[in-house]
């Protein structure tokens, strides 16, 4: 029976959660379930688990965007078909994970993984994204969706894992490198915890839409929304001369959220140079050796230079070679920053320090500041 | 092709996949409707998608309205409204609301599966998706409002799969793949997922809450789903008793003959082993030691950072006791500053049927939804109120691993009934000794 739109509760079926993860796992997984004794990364993008009764699965991962096509989709299931007896898995990062339960069956998926490519010459499936390299980025929806994003997620992404291509295929680092990104400052994404996050952020207040404004916003809910109450009623003079009640902003105490706009259409606040990204380093979620720690600013902005970004790559290709160059084995970003002193990060990056660096923002702001006469010169 | 998109275009070179050349094969085949699908949304919709995005390239600034209020009936969450604000341009995507689809723990799948939601999709949504979200669920890209009934009925009736979360709801909860292929699980992360995320339900689809809530999963300190900085509640699997040493295992690395970090680190020169250096000396707390013949490890004093594991898997295990350490109040920056998850439970036990651990959530639960405000997450509550609140709340005892150090001001809010002989004083029996 299919759906009726004239009886919408006619056998309705609610509640019944997610399917069950066992009718998915291979049965090689299925079997050694919480019996793995060690795994090994054979070369970049191969892993093998062992079992502790000797089996063993290998494991092929393959990059790719998280935006993706249901052909695209289709065609995963025909390799997963081919080589993998029907199962595969995503990570966590968007990564594919292609799996086979003998090493024999390893080069001719490898074989098949890489001779797919796409009309530009981009790989659909390349392999890598192990050990300490860099993986896949996490991102959010930007302009393909989102309705308060500062910056294009897909595109951005695009940018600079073609520019990084020969990390996420090698594992050259100190130690792994996770890059994430989020379009706005909602972050809805974790890029508060990465390595190098790359941030949309708006920097121009909200205009207001005179002519509508009263009819399309509930504007008690709009002044609400504001997290900084940068937003107070006001009359306000129509385009038609009549007075209606509307809201006036505050400037100097917006923090270019967009949360006003998701209340109130007629609070739009994207703009085509007051746009950009924000670069952020140092932050980890492991808990090895050092507890996490956030990500810190160090380029306040750079522009929304479409389609590619090049400002943007090539910031972050400098941070990677000084970091891959400079940091111990083992030693993430942050944990290299804070060994050398983020005077020396500035110095041996070469990214400008500003005053747009130093927190003014309520009371985390303090500790950060230096409480210490203890610091390096730099020239 | 629909639209030219000069500016995508250049998005297809590069060895990196390109989402634009993916969604073109998508419009392609569409048009072309090799098997006859009779489709439920335009035919262009990839088209539309590319064109909307091309303008937006041009003019820097997002084509997308706030999608309002869109759902399916008796659900408050797990459909995102979206509109755009060009629907005569491009009217395939005049609305383009998204679905999200409640992964399967540890995102593996079956063909089997994927060919129906797949269906499913090229029939009644635009045939884009993401896999997956951020928060882990899969993302159905981009349908018409009709469409959410018929979606929604389809994928509980011949799929057997419900929607996920948005909204000031539970959100899908997450996981690692856990126990499934990684020997540093501590318990079986994609169990306690399934059981909470069932258990669960009806919050995770009517909100009841002053703000979203997060649980997610790890199996181990490693914190691969990161859940110590996004959840609301990070379940993080640890142990009790000692690492176990396989002395030979050990000698093999330092003899060279098993590369260390499960060879993590083998696309550089990094020169040979060394055990002192690279393990004994990078451990945070100093308490491991290496004599040259044996590896000695003082228990006691280790914080189970993972480390000397995450180097050397085949000599060393996590130990035989294992649980779950639960951390709180994790959060992204907006508004008061980013929040790590504060430990709160150094030590659960993580098996069926987890009857504790959904005491304790209970507990929590009803204690935000009391005292929270609107829009407040439980992070910040916990800042506002206090940690002392939260336990009085929770019912637990105070113990030293709740905190990194003990607080630097003497500014105690003690309460009466701590105080001997309470507040209430007689003032006339004070001035029998203190004159005004
Ligand atoms: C030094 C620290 C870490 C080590 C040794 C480590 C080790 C591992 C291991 C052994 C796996 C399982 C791989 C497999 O079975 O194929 C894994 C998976 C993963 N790790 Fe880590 N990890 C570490 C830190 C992190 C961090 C900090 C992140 C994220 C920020 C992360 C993200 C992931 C992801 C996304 C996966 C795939 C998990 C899934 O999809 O369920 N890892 N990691
Ligand atoms: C006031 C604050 C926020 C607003 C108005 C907001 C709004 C939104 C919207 C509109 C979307 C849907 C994007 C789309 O599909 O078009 C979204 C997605 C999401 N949000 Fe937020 N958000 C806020 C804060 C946050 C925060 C603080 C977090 C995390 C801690 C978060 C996590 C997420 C996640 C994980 C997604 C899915 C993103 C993806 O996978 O693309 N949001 N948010
Ligand atoms: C470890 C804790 C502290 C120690 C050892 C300490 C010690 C001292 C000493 C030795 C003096 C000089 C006394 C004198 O000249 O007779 C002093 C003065 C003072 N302390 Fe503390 N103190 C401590 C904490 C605090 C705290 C927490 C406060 C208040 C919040 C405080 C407020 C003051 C004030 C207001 C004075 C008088 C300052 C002045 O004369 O200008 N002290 N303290
Ligand atoms: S980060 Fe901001 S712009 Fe991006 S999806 Fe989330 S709310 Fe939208
Ligand atoms: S953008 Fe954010 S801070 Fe600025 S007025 Fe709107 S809600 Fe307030
Ligand atoms: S969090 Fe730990 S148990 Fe889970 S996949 Fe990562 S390393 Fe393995
Ligand atoms: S887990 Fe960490 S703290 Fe414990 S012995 Fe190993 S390196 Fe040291």
């Amino acid at each position: 029976m299919p759906y009726d739109p004239s009886k919408p509760l006619q056998d309705r079926i609610t509640d019944i959660g997610p399917k069950n993860y066992e009718e998915f796992l291979p049965p090689v997984i299925k079997k050694n379930f919480g019996k793995w004794d060690y795994h090994e990364i054979l070369e970049p993008g191969v892993l093998v688990h062992v079992a502790e009764g000797g089996d063993k699965v290998f494991t092929v991962r393959v990059g790719g965007a998280r935006l993706m096509s249901i052909s695209h989709i289709r065609e995963i299931m025909e390799i997963a078909d081919k080589h993998c007896g029907g199962f595969l898995r995503f990570t966590t990062r968007n990564n594919i994970e292609f799996m086979v339960d003998d090493q024999s069956k390893v080069e001719p998926l490898k074989k098949d993984l890489l001779s797919r490519k796409q009309p530009g010459g981009g790989f659909k499936f390349p392999i890598g994204g192990t050990g300490a390299g860099i993986t896949n980025i996490v991102h959010t929806q930007g302009w393909l969706h989102c309705h308060t994003p500062a910056t294009d997620a897909s595109g951005v992404v695009k940018a600079v894992m073609d520019d990084l291509f020969d990390e996420f295929t090698s594992m050259r680092m100190p130690a792994h490198v996770r890059i994430s990104l989020a379009c706005c400052l909602n972050m809805c994404g974790a890029v508060h915890c990465s390595d190098i996050a790359i941030l949309g952020y708006h920097r121009k207040p909200p205009m207001i839409d005179a002519e509508v404004i009263d009819k399309v916003c509930e504007i008690p809910l709009a002044i609400a929304a504001c997290p900084t109450a940068a937003i107070k009623p006001a009359k306000i003079k129509k385009p038609d001369g009549t007075e209606a009640q509307a809201v006036a902003v505050n400037n100097d105490r917006c923090m270019f959220c967009g949360n006003c706009y998701t209340m109130c259409p007629a609070m739009p606040l994207a703009d085509a140079e007051g746009d950009g990204i924000v670069i952020m380093v140092g932050g980890k979620v492991s808990n090895r050796i050092s507890a996490p720690k956030f990500s810190k600013v160090v380029v306040a902005f750079l522009p929304n230079n479409v389609p590619r970004w090049p400002e943007t790559t090539d910031c972050i290709r400098k941070i990677v070679e000084v970091y891959a160059g400079d940091a111990r084995k083992y030693e993430r970003l942050g944990e290299w920053a804070e060994r050398i002193g983020w005077e020396k990060f500035f110095e041996k990056t070469g990214l400008e320090f500003t005053h747009h660096l130093i927190d003014d923002f309520r009371d985390p702001a303090y500790y950060t500041w230096r409480q210490t006469s203890q610091f390096k010169f730099t020239g | 092709m629909k639209h030219k998109t000069p500016l995508l275009d250049q998005l297809e070179s590069g060895p990196w996949p390109s989402f634009v050349s993916d969604i073109k094969r998508e419009a392609e085949s569409r048009t072309k409707n090799a098997k006859g699908v009779d489709y439920q949304i335009p035919v262009d919709v990839c088209d539309d998608i590319l064109g909307v995005l091309e303008l937006t390239y041009v003019h820097k600034r997002t084509h997308w309205k706030h999608g309002g209020i869109v759902g399916v009936f008796g659900y408050g969450g797990g459909v995102i409204g979206r509109y755009c604000d060009q629907p005569e341009m491009f009217p395939g995507v005049a609305h383009f609301h998204t679905m999200r689809v409640n992964q399967p723990g540890g995102k593996y799948y079956s063909t089997e599966y994927l060919e129906k939601i797949c269906d499913l999709w090229e029939r009644r949504g635009s045939g884009i998706t993401n896999m997956h979200g951020s928060t882990g669920d899969i993302i159905l890209l981009g349908t018409h409002t009709p469409q959410l009934e018929e979606i929604f009925y389809e994928l509980t009736h011949d799929i057997g799969q419900d929607l996920g979360g948005s909204g000031s709801n539970l959100r899908t909860p997450s996981d690692c793949l856990g126990k499934s292929r990684c020997e540093y699980a501590c318990y079986d992360t994609q169990a306690l997922c399934f059981d909470l995320t069932n258990e669960y339900q009806d919050y995770l689809h009517r909100p009841a809450f002053p703000y979203k809530f997060k649980f997610k999963f790890d199996g181990c300190p490693n914190c691969c789903v990161a859940s110590i900085a996004r959840a609301d509640m990070s379940f993080i699997g640890t142990w009790k008793d000692d690492i176990r040493i396989d002395q030979k295992a050990v000698a093999a690395y330092v003899g060279g003959e098993i590369k260390p970090n499960a060879g993590a680190h083998s696309g550089r020169d990094w020169g040979a082993f060394d055990i002192q250096k690279e393990v004994i000396g990078l451990c945070p707390t100093g308490c491991m030691a290496w004599d040259g013949k044996k590896l000695t490890i003082d228990n006691p004093e280790c914080t189970r950072c993972m480390h000397c594991i995450n180097v050397m898997p085949r000599a060393l295990k996590i130990g035989k006791e294992t649980g779950i350490s639960i951390l709180v109040g994790a959060k992204a920056p907006i508004l008061d500053g980013a929040q790590m998850g504060s430990l709160l439970i150094p030590f659960i036990s993580a098996e069926p049927p987890y009857t504790e651990i959904k005491e304790l959530i209970e507990k929590i639960w009803d204690y935000w939804m009391e005292e929270g405000k609107n829009r407040e997450r439980l992070g910040e509550l916990i800042k506002r109120k206090g940690f002392q609140k939260l336990l009085e709340a929770t019912e637990l005892e105070p113990v030293a691993q709740m905190v990194k150090e003990p607080r630097t001001n003497p500014y105690i809010f003690w309460k009466e009934d701590e105080v001997e002989g309470g507040f209430t004083r007689d003032i006339q029996e004070y001035r029998k000794y203190h004159l005004r």
